[in-house]
């Protein structure tokens, strides 16, 4: 461990903090309908979407009409991605198709859209061996804005339920989705793309490269629209890298400032829509205490992950290494990490990208020492709720503050309110099964995983012992999550050769991987839509003296305690054969 | 709003929104970017002779094709790619998980286990194959004294980087090879080692290629 390894985590946390309250001031204004800065440029691109689209802004939507228009609107984005991918080879005629690749399977299609259009981006592929440039752009890219811009509009849904006074409005969806795009993602999307290339990502559309080295060897170099792409993925928490090894390739994240820009990146969004979400209610210290809360698991996270890759791996000890820093080297678990991120900027951007639902990783996660890797497993545990994905961490915390409040109430005996809003059955009941749905697919799926020949075979011939069972696991609770970072030698996706001719997919893998990430993804969202449908139409009841408040440090602990704890009731057997068995041995399998 | 109506609008609403997010955004993007940023918008390209040698920024192999005595030709592995030696001229970059080795058309993750006997053994070989390299000209050299980059595989299998201290350590037979003073070497490694991001993100490293390039321009070879 090295001092700039610790100012690099607490200097995130700062700088996050620093650029997350002034962004919540500005979304806020942006789904209030105040005026901003932004309205002269962006009012007539606005208004022109809206009426392409045939959209009437003044209708407002219960939570019915809302979901409706939101499952819609993601099966015409689910179809015409898989059209998309399908036809990859009869797109050659705009240029982009530099290899000629053909299409990937139609399993593995199925996998890699659902992954999309779910805001996981789970890669079952290799990008540069497998997607033409058209596919990046055209597809994968634009479910990259517009899976984000659907997560963002329920997290703004949710809190017009909660602060919405006897009406029914949730507000209109497609309002939300245009004003997402055009206000945030994509102005925020050009600046980041353009830090990246700056600091030396690449953008173009040329075929790839070919060196010939001063050795005598030759080597092929992928190029693309890269950093485009590279910058939504990042700010979407998408996390679908264009190369195969993701934000590990030195053009898709160049140097270690682009490293930090690249966290803070990820991070920003689902940071300010919780300063976003304080100033919506009224009450800026709701979204504190919700910001303290995922600062204090984020920061425990980032500090465990650190210790334990600093320390190294018992193969690299077994190997005789000397894995402690000295003069020159930083030291530690250096296998499937970049000399210029190092250990610190290694376990951070990883723990970083799996507390939100982005799932970039800019090393291996299969490498992590058993400890370090079962950081992201217990961030993956506690259902993106750290940050999380965006809009989709909002939403799914504010689940974790009613379950609270119902604790929290039934333990002091008074009826439980949230904002003066009484928490009933009926919500209760909702809250349980959208918390519920996420671990239940995942237990399930990597269950049937291990226990079918059909799930085995994804397993790499690497992964032995507990390895297999991790991999497994590990696969299942990230698409569940929506979150798409993977223990990368567990696979779907057999490949002989570059450009998908020869290629299969590994039908189960690809079925069930596929079907987790849509369940996971809409029913979670059905059900939240439906609480705030349901707080919408309540009451508000002043505070009186019984009041439990849940803007102060002892709601913090108890939020952070139910979190933890539906979290480790649900996943700790399986935890522990996996990655937990191999941080505590020095045994090799 | 009507079923009818939604999908209507969704239709046209991914159409477009296609259009504007997946073409004229990327469009942007390289329009400004081949302005302002031409030479790394297109990936660091140095060219020697006119002819393209490497990206400054993608780690390549530095090693010679063997050539079979007999026959005269490259050997060829397995999968039809060269049998390759490290080139003692040159500064080696790390350890690479792709086939073959550094292949920046097709990166892969090593996806060693931590806890797996494959990796000790990858790893040793590792060690060993730097030992054989380094030894002979930096007789004090250990394993305790390895750097750990040296001898683990990139994430990216394209790393073009490695520790200060495994360039302190090859460079003791860069300046026999090359009949260069240490300090020259040494001066060598300074100038294309690039500390922490912002001073403190990362860790200080040596583009390899660019040093490499700089050797081969120094002497023609």
């Amino acid at each position: 461990m090295t001092v700039s390894g610790w100012l690099t985590i607490f200097l995130v946390c700062a700088i996050l903090t620093a650029l997350a309250i002034p962004l919540g001031r500005y979304l806020a204004a942006v789904y209030t309908g105040e005026r901003t800065f932004m309205d002269r440029i962006l009012g007539s691109p606005e208004r022109l979407l809206y009426r392409v689209m045939r959209v009437d802004t003044r209708r407002e939507q219960d939570w019915k009409g809302y979901a409706k228009s939101l499952i819609v609107f993601s099966v015409a984005g689910w179809l015409l991605l898989y059209f998309l991918l399908r036809t990859q080879a009869l797109w050659n005629w705009t240029g982009l198709n530099p290899l000629h690749f053909h299409s990937a399977p139609w399993n593995v299609t199925f996998n890699t859209v659902s992954s999309f259009v779910t805001n996981t981006n789970w890669q079952y592929y290799g990008g540069e061996t497998t997607m033409t440039y058209f596919s990046q752009m055209a597809g994968l890219a634009v479910q990259n804005f517009l899976s984000a811009a659907v997560g963002i509009a329920v997290a703004i849904a949710v809190i017009r339920g909660i602060v919405g006074r006897s009406g029914r409005s949730l507000g209109n969806f497609w309002q939300d989705l245009v004003r997402t795009v055009l206000y945030v993602l994509l102005p925020l999307s050009i600046i980041v793309a353009l830090v990246l290339v700056w600091q030396g990502s690449i953008q173009n559309f040329t075929t790839y490269l070919t060196a010939h080295g001063i050795t005598g060897l030759t080597q092929s170099i992928a190029m693309g629209p890269v950093a485009s792409q590279e910058a939504i993925k990042l700010l979407g928490t998408n996390g679908g890298g264009f190369y195969n090894v993701n934000s590990a390739h030195p053009f898709e994240n160049p140097t270690a400032f682009t490293n930090l820009v690249e966290m803070l990146a990820v991070l920003i969004i689902p940071a300010a829509l919780v300063f976003c979400y304080g100033r919506m209610v009224g009450h800026r210290r709701q979204g504190y205490a919700i910001y303290s809360t995922m600062m204090i698991m984020f920061l425990g996270a980032a500090i465990v992950c650190y210790i334990a890759e600093a320390h190294g791996s018992p193969a690299q000890h077994a190997a005789g290494l000397h894995t402690a820093a000295f003069h020159g080297s930083g030291g530690g678990n250096m296998e499937s990490k970049e000399q210029r991120f190092g250990i610190a900027g290694s376990a951070l951007f990883d723990v970083v990208t799996t507390v939100t639902s982005c799932g970039a990783v800019n090393s291996a996660l299969e490498s992590f020492t058993g400890i370090g890797g079962a950081v992201p497993f217990a961030n993956l545990s506690a259902s993106e709720v750290i940050f999380g994905g965006v809009g989709t961490g909002l939403y799914s915390i504010l689940l974790y503050v009613l379950l609270a409040v119902f604790l929290g109430g039934l333990m002091v005996g008074r009826t439980p309110e949230y904002l003066g809003k009484k928490i009933e059955a009926r919500e209760i009941k909702l809250v349980a099964l959208a918390i519920l749905i996420t671990p239940l697919a995942a237990l399930f799926a990597a269950a049937l995983a291990v226990a079918s020949s059909a799930g085995r075979a994804s397993i790499s011939a690497l992964g032995k012992g507990p390895q297999g069972l991790s991999e497994t696991l590990y696969a299942y609770l990230s698409q569940a999550n929506n979150n798409g970072s993977a223990f990368a030698g567990y696979t779907g996706f057999i490949q002989p050769t570059a450009g998908n001719l020869g290629s299969h997919g590994i039908t189960f893998a690809n079925l069930v991987g596929g079907c987790v990430m849509l369940f996971a993804r809409f029913a979670p969202i059905l059900f939240v839509l439906a609480v705030a449908g349901s707080l919408a139409g309540k009451r508000v009841s002043p505070p009186g003296l019984g009041t439990m408040r849940t803007d102060n440090p002892t709601f913090v602990v108890l939020l952070i305690g139910v979190i933890v704890l539906v979290g480790a009731l649900t996943f700790f057997p399986a935890l522990l054969l996996g990655p937990i068995v191999q941080g505590l041995t020095g045994h090799l399998y | 709003m009507t079923l009818k109506k939604d999908i209507l609008t969704s239709i046209i609403g991914v159409a477009v929104l296609t259009l504007a997010l997946g073409i004229a955004y990327p469009l942007l993007i390289t329009g400004v970017s081949q302005v302002a940023f031409p030479g790394n918008a297109n990936g660091q390209q140095v060219h020697v002779g006119g002819k393209l040698v490497a990206s400054k920024i993608i780690g390549q192999s530095f090693a010679d094709p063997v050539v079979n005595q007999t026959t005269g030709k490259v050997k060829l592995d397995s999968n039809g790619n060269p049998v390759t030696t490290p080139d003692p001229r040159y500064f080696q970059t790390r350890p690479s998980g792709t086939v073959p080795s550094a292949n920046a058309a097709a990166t892969t993750f090593s996806n060693l286990g931590p806890n797996d006997v494959a990796t000790k053994d990858a790893i040793l070989a590792n060690i060993r194959s730097y030992l054989a390299l380094e030894k002979p000209y930096d007789p004090a050299l250990t394993i305790a004294a390895i750097p750990v980059d040296a001898v683990n595989t990139s994430a990216s299998g394209i790393d073009p980087d490695i520790s200060v201290a495994n360039a302190e350590i090859q460079a003791h037979r860069i300046a026999v090879v090359r009949h260069l003073s240490l300090a020259r070497v040494h001066r060598l490694i300074s100038t294309y080692t690039f500390g922490r991001g912002l001073g403190f993100s990362g860790e200080p490293s040596v583009d390899v290629v660019e040093l490499n390039l700089a050797l081969y321009r120094l002497a023609g070879r």
